[in-house]
């Protein structure tokens, strides 16, 4: 999923400042399933937002509402009934939702309230850490189901570096070494000959080309209303 | 040519040594350290911007270095640049007469004093070694595009043999040297004992043949600088006998101890089958090399 955090109460109080009429939305996937925009985070957002407009005494009327998906048109479109009520949109999606929206209403400022933060897992309650970088052309067959390139500090494709110490990453003995973890997955299903050869340089070509990237796909096409 | 290369390639035992370039832009202070280590080594290193810190290129400190007459090695890390400028700073290198390159990953920017900067890692330094090799060999550089000029490099990486997992510190070496490594400089040796297991299974595996291997020194100032270098440098390893020697002798014998411990290991890497130089490490204490080297029985130098 895409994980995200709220950003600092001030930060979105300075952001929302020029509206009077603001809609609170949230986002019921991936920042609900790490509770940072759903349902129950917008209404906690909304209410101490309205709480600290009345504290001081600021005329500003907060709803709230969440939707299934902020990235996919078909469940933004839920706002073009509503949208005309509003100075401004509070979005508790993550960056690509903040930005669907913007697309589908080119007049109504959208203000983030999450900062969106990586493509992870979540590993228990309350904690998520990043796996995918999102490179494109994904190499997990060869370094045995862990990426070097999300999960080692220096992104080596023919690792370990020098600073492996005790199963643990030089910049900071909390990471486990990522080539510890390849070598160790390897040497257990007898693949560790994988790593006898010499990765070539990565073509980043393929996830920063010229702009930002894009899936087309034909057969997928017009199955979309 | 490289004169490393060239005390190498006639079987001698080989000595570089560090040189930390300034943090500024004054020129006379590289020679000025330099001055330490002239007829003294085959070789100088000069850091690249290490432990993430900024300092003046290294690059331009061994254009000065080798204005002044000294060989330098070219030390450059992935960290800072991505293949477009690292294959330039490569061919610039050899344009200015530097015949010496050491290929590193370089240390994570967070222990600098740029804890914000992108870290680029677009190739890592067993790629690097690969892309000079084949600008050097085939006169290409990465994607196939000709040289009018290939660089004259003698290229260098390193190796930690005090690293984890050690069984597969011989592979990673191993795909260094398949990837055209011509000499390997090792992290300080303090541990004798496990530095001649990993160059036993080096050599195991032919590969002390196929490159020289220069041991790694640095001399100890007090038991302070062991006990720091053993906790908080990444990538060290001192053993508990080597501080205890350092408590062991007064507070103003410490840095003839220190001194006495170096040439110790210099002596036993001349003995070390493999063992083909030494590379010492005197951080801000150049003015030592010349007596290490002198005690461990290695002067004059060659050529």
């Amino acid at each position: 999923m895409i994980t995200a955090e709220q950003k600092p109460i001030d930060e979105i109080r300075e952001m929302i400042v020029p509206y009077k009429r603001i809609l609170a939305l949230g986002c019921g996937s991936c920042v609900a399933e790490c509770a940072a925009g759903g349902e129950k985070e917008t209404a906690m957002l909304a209410s101490t937002l309205r709480m600290a407009g009345k504290m001081n005494g600021e005329d500003v009327d907060i709803s709230e509402k969440t939707i299934d998906r902020q990235c996919v048109k078909e469940f933004v479109i839920q706002l073009d009934d509503v949208i005309d009520q509003y100075d401004a949109i509070l979005s508790l999606g993550c960056g690509a939702g903040v930005q669907a929206i913007a697309d589908m209403y080119p007049e109504v400022p959208v203000i983030p309230a999450l900062n969106t933060e990586f493509i992870g897992e979540t590993k228990d309650q309350g904690y998520w850490v990043e796996s995918c970088i999102g490179c494109g052309d994904c190499m997990l067959y060869f370094f045995g189901g862990v990426c070097p390139l999300t999960r080692c500090s220096k992104q080596l494709l023919n690792g370990p570096c020098g600073g492996s110490m005790d199963g643990k990453c030089e910049v900071n003995p909390e990471v486990p070494c990522a080539w510890q973890l390849i070598i160790d997955r390897l040497t257990n299903f007898g693949a560790l000959d994988r790593l006898e050869m010499i990765y070539p340089p990565k073509d980043w070509s393929k996830k920063q080309g010229a702009g930002p990237r894009k899936i087309i796909r034909e057969d997928q096409q017009g199955s979309i209303s | 040519m490289s004169n490393l290369k060239k005390v190498l390639e006639i079987g001698k035992f080989a000595v570089t040594a560090e040189c930390g370039p300034p943090k500024g832009a004054d020129p006379e202070s590289v020679l000025k350290k330099a001055k330490f280590l002239k007829n003294k080594v085959d070789a100088v290193n000069v850091t690249d911007n290490q432990t993430a810190i900024v300092r003046m290129s290294s690059l331009a400190a061994c254009s000065l270095l080798k204005t002044g007459g000294f060989d330098p090695v070219l030390q450059m890390v992935v960290r800072d640049r991505n293949r477009i400028a690292l294959q330039s700073d490569i061919l610039g290198a050899s344009a200015l007469g530097i015949r010496n390159v050491l290929c590193l990953s370089g240390d994570h920017q967070i222990f600098g004093n740029q804890p914000q900067a992108m870290g680029v890692f677009d190739l890592d330094s067993i790629q690097f070694v690969q892309a000079v090799k084949a600008m050097r060999d085939n006169g290409t550089i990465l994607g196939g595009d000709a040289l009018n000029m290939p660089p004259d490099i003698f290229i260098g990486a390193a190796a930690n043999p005090f690293a984890d997992p050690l069984e597969f510190r011989a592979v990673r070496l191993s795909k260094k040297i398949m990837a055209g490594a011509d000499f390997i400089q090792t992290q300080c040796i303090y541990n004798l004992k496990r530095f001649e297991t990993w160059i036993n299974m080096a050599r195991d595996r032919g590969l002390t043949e196929k490159a020289f291997i220069l041991g790694g020194v640095t001399p100890l100032k007090s038991p302070g600088m062991a006990k720091y270098m053993k906790n908080k440098v990444a990538g060290m390893d001192v053993p508990d006998g080597v501080i205890k020697r350092m408590d062991g002798v007064p507070r103003d014998k410490q840095r003839e101890e220190g001194i006495r411990i170096c040439v110790e290991t210099i002596e036993r890497l001349k003995e070390t089958p493999g063992g083909k130089g030494g590379h010492i490490m005197a951080i801000e204490w150049e003015e030592v090399v010349g007596e290490i080297v002198e005690r461990a029985g290695l002067l004059p130098r060659p050529v």
